[in-house]
Order: C-alpha cells, then sequence, then structure tokens
C-alpha cells in the first residue's frame, strides 16, 4: 500500500514537472522568434550595483536608467521586464538574445561598439578616482605603481590596464572596490562619478580628486543589427530628451549642487 | 566556421596578451588550492585524531566541544562566503595580501571536510586492530601512528582526492575578494572581448586537464598502496 502511495505521487510530480516544462517550452519559443514586442515585453539586463543609475530599493531594481527604460517602454507601448545580473555579462547577454537591450549605465566604446549596437546616448559620465582623505595620490598621474581597485567589466577597469605598473584587482561589484579601499587593502578606486559620489558619501574618509580620469557618455545597448528596435528607441529617447523628461528622471535622482 | 574560430581565439588569447590572464589566473589557482590543501590535511588530520579519541576514550572533552563547533560552522556555510568573511571582516583592519587571504578562507574550509574523512577512516578499521595493537605493548598513541592510521589511509584516499577535486574548482569563486584566479582571469578576457564561448571553453578545459592529471596520479598512489594486499 505504502508503495503505492509512493509511485502514485511519484508519477504525480513527473506529470507536474512536464507539463512545467512544456509551459516554458512555448512561451521560450515566441520570444526565440524575436517577437519580444509582440509579447508585449521587452527584456532589460543591468547590473545593480551602480547607484543612483541602478540599485535595489525595497526589492526592486530602481535608478536613473531602470526609469529611463519604462519610459522608453512606455512610448513603445510594451511592459518592461528588468533582470540583474554581473556587469561583464551584460553584452554576452544582449549578444545571445538572451536580453533585448542593457541599460547599465554603459560607456560608449570603440570595443562594445563592435559587439553591439548603442543608442543615441541619454547621460554624461566620468570617470573618477576615489582615494583616501589624506592620500598622496593628488591626479591621475599618481596612480603608476599603486594597488587600484575596479570592478571588472567597466571602463575604469580597461583603462586601468593603462596605467604603469599598476597592480589592478578587479572586484565583482564597485562597492566591493570600495570597501578594500577604505580598509586600506588598496590605494585608489576608478569608478564612474555619479556611483562614485554615492559611495563617497556613504564611507566616511574618503574623497573624489578633483581631476576626472576620462570623461565619457552613456547609451543602451542592443543586439547588433536590430534595427528596427534601435531606431524605437532612438526617437523614443529622443522624445524623452525634448519633452524635458529625461532631464527630469535624472534630476529625481541626483540633485544638483 | 573554421575562420571564424581562428579569428576568435586570435581575438580572445592573442590580442594584447590576453592569454597573460589565463596563465596568471592558473598560477594563483594552483597556489592556493595546494597550500589550501596542505592546511586542510593538517587540521583535518588534528581535529580527526582529536575527535576519533574522545569517541574511543572519552578524553580531550574540551577540544572535541571546540572541534564540533569548527565542523558546524564551516560545514553549515558556503565557502564563498566564509572567503569574503574573512577577507572583509576578519582582516577588516590589516591585509596579508588576496593570496594568503584565501589559501587561509580554502583551507580551513578543506579541514573540516578532510577531518571527516579522516575520521571515517579511523572508524573503518576494526576494533580488533587496535585491541591486538595494545596488546602487543604499544600505547594508544602508537597504536593508531603505526597500527591504525596505515589501513586507514588507505580506505580514504578516493574520497580525499575526491575532496581536493572538490577543492580546487571550488577556488574558482576566489574572485570575489578581487583576486585573479583561473575562473576570473577567464572573466577578465570575456569582459574585453565579449564573447563568452572560447575564455569560458578555455578555462573549463583547463580545470578539466587539471582535475585529470590528479586523478591519474591518485590512481598510481593507490596501486602503489594496495600493493600491500598481495
Amino acid at each position: 500500500m505504502k508503495k503505492n502511495v509512493i509511485a502514485i505521487a511519484g508519477v504525480v510530480c513527473m506529470a507536474a514537472l512536464l507539463t512545467a516544462c512544456a509551459g516554458s517550452g512555448t512561451k521560450t519559443e515566441t520570444t526565440a522568434a524575436g517577437q519580444q514586442e509582440a509579447a508585449g515585453k521587452l527584456v532589460m539586463v543591468t547590473n545593480a550595483e551602480f547607484p543612483p543609475y541602478e540599485y535595489y530599493d525595497n526589492n526592486k531594481v530602481v535608478g536613473i536608467d531602470v526609469d529611463i527604460a519604462s519610459a522608453i517602454a512606455d512610448k513603445m507601448g510594451v511592459e518592461l521586464d528588468v533582470q540583474d545580473m554581473a556587469f561583464d555579462s551584460l553584452i554576452p547577454a544582449v549578444q545571445s538574445g538572451k536580453a533585448d537591450f542593457t541599460a547599465a549605465g554603459m560607456t560608449v566604446n570603440e570595443d562594445r561598439m563592435k559587439n553591439v549596437d548603442f543608442t543615441d546616448t541619454y547621460a554624461e559620465a566620468a570617470q573618477v578616482i576615489i582615494v583616501k582623505e589624506g592620500s598622496e595620490i593628488k591626479t591621475p598621474d599618481d596612480l603608476s605603481g599603486k594597488k587600484i581597485g575596479v570592478q571588472t567589466g567597466t571602463t575604469g577597469d580597461i583603462y586601468a590596464d593603462d596605467i604603469e605598473e599598476a597592480n589592478v584587482q578587479r572586484f565583482n561589484k564597485g562597492m566591493e572596490a570600495v570597501m578594500a579601499l577604505s580598509q586600506g587593502k588598496i590605494d585608489a578606486v576608478i569608478i564612474d562619478r555619479e556611483p562614485a559620489k554615492v559611495f563617497v558619501k556613504e564611507n566616511a574618509g574618503l574623497a573624489i580628486l578633483d581631476e576626472a580620469f576620462t570623461e565619457e557618455e552613456y547609451a543602451i545597448a542592443i543586439k547588433k543589427g536590430n534595427t528596427e528596435l534601435l531606431d524605437k528607441m532612438n526617437s523614443a529617447i529622443k522624445e524623452l530628451k525634448e519633452s524635458g523628461e529625461l532631464k527630469k528622471i535624472v534630476d529625481k535622482y541626483i540633485t544638483a549642487e | 566556421m573554421w575562420e571564424k574560430l581562428r579569428d576568435d581565439f586570435y581575438q580572445n588569447f592573442i590580442v594584447d596578451d590576453r592569454w597573460k590572464y589565463i596563465t596568471g589566473g592558473l598560477q594563483n589557482t594552483l597556489k592556493i588550492t595546494f597550500f589550501a590543501v596542505l592546511i586542510g590535511i593538517v587540521l583535518g588530520f588534528l581535529v580527526a585524531i582529536i575527535r576519533s579519541t574522545y569517541e574511543n576514550t572519552h578524553k580531550l572533552k574540551l577540544l572535541n566541544a571546540v572541534c564540533s563547533v569548527y565542523l558546524t560552522v564551516i560545514r553549515g556555510t558556503p565557502v564563498v562566503v566564509q572567503l569574503m568573511i574573512m577577507y572583509f571582516v576578519i582582516f577588516a583592519s590589516t591585509d596579508p595580501g588576496q593570496v594568503p587571504t584565501a589559501i587561509l578562507a580554502f583551507g580551513i574550509n578543506s579541514g573540516a571536510y578532510v577531518a571527516e574523512i579522516f575520521r571515517s577512516g579511523i572508524s573503518s578499521i576494526e576494533k580488533g586492530q587496535f585491541e591486538a595493537g595494545r596488546s602487543l605493548g604499544f600505547n594508544y598513541a602508537q597504536t593508531m601512528w603505526f597500527i591504525v592510521m596505515p589501513q586507514a589511509f588507505k580506505n580514504v584516499v578516493p574520497t580525499l582526492a575526491n575532496e581536493f577535486i572538490v577543492l580546487l574548482k571550488e577556488t574558482s569563486v576566489a574572485g570575489y575578494i578581487g583576486l585573479q584566479d583561473l575562473t576570473k582571469g577567464g572573466d577578465i578576457i570575456k569582459s574585453r572581448t565579449y564573447s563568452a564561448f572560447m575564455p569560458l571553453i578555455a578555462v573549463a578545459v583547463i580545470y578539466l586537464v587539471m582535475v585529470m592529471v590528479f586523478s591519474y596520479l591518485v590512481k598510481l598512489l593507490e596501486r602503489r598502496l594496495h600493493r600491500s594486499e598481495h
């Protein structure tokens, strides 16, 4: 009798599993066909460790990029699905079609342009240097031979490669590099300006160097050759810029000095 | 297709000397694994001796309690969490360097598993062997060292080898503390070339080859240990 019960339970589980698989199977078919918009959904990937552009608040990914993306999705009449992953996996995810686009405070640069298409830029940015207060590092030139913390795959990481004799330590999250800095394990962190401001505000004893490391611009990245989506997004971004909505979103997160 | 593969290979490993991320990472992975294994064996051996001595003789009660806590805590938490605690909490104000931090974290982690492996080896030896040793005039330590341990070691070699294979692969989370190990080396290349295939496959193949070589060496060791049985 007991055996029978177990057997029945087993069969029920199998059946449940099979239907679950079948269910997800049909779903992937529709998205795989590149009909995301028909399905009414755009999948955005980002790395939610990058305040104020994207970060977790009340268990939800929020920030400038998320607001801009959802404004764009609204204009396109589709739903937005935001997924969080490691920064260095964002472009591969877009390339392989696992996501429709990435908005992650991503700087437009040539290497990336070989692999994805960028929309028009929507924000000015810069790589800055965070040091401990009273550090002997005063300008970007002082970085040679120092221990520098960066987030893997960011432009700060790529530029750090070119610094002479630098010992570059690559962290998964910008915050972890900043923690290592405040614990004195590294001498400086190169990271984007706005997150840097947040990190410095939250950690006493740190300062941002006045002279920026580089100036750059952010844009949304889309799978190469998907001109239809690119055009739609570009016109949505244009509308947002012209209506002043974009500025409103940015001002909501970054209070002007 | 071959052309594309060749081009991919060139982009991922040749341009900018990117292969150096892999070789540099491999060095760190090997360093961490080697020294962590050593710490693991020493720690595991000590803990196993204390635990089985307590089981047999009910001595060392306090030490046994300490060991139990160690096993519970280490086996009850993920190694990547232990690694980050080691780096960001325990060594918050001092910096022994990332590789030593990782060695310590993985060594202490491995010690817990090795301890249980050794202990199961010791309890796999019949009580009669122990009694025979004592009746021949050996004391407790001598019986352990000359009669129980050699037989126990032979029994645990396969499981022990398994633990070290697991340890080698577990070091792939060392990147969490900004350390560049083999996996992180692949990740860095991936973040430069935006292609996942080549760096990930290369990293996977290197781990696989290391484990295969190690398994082969273990097979040789096992064969040598079993010679006494014929």
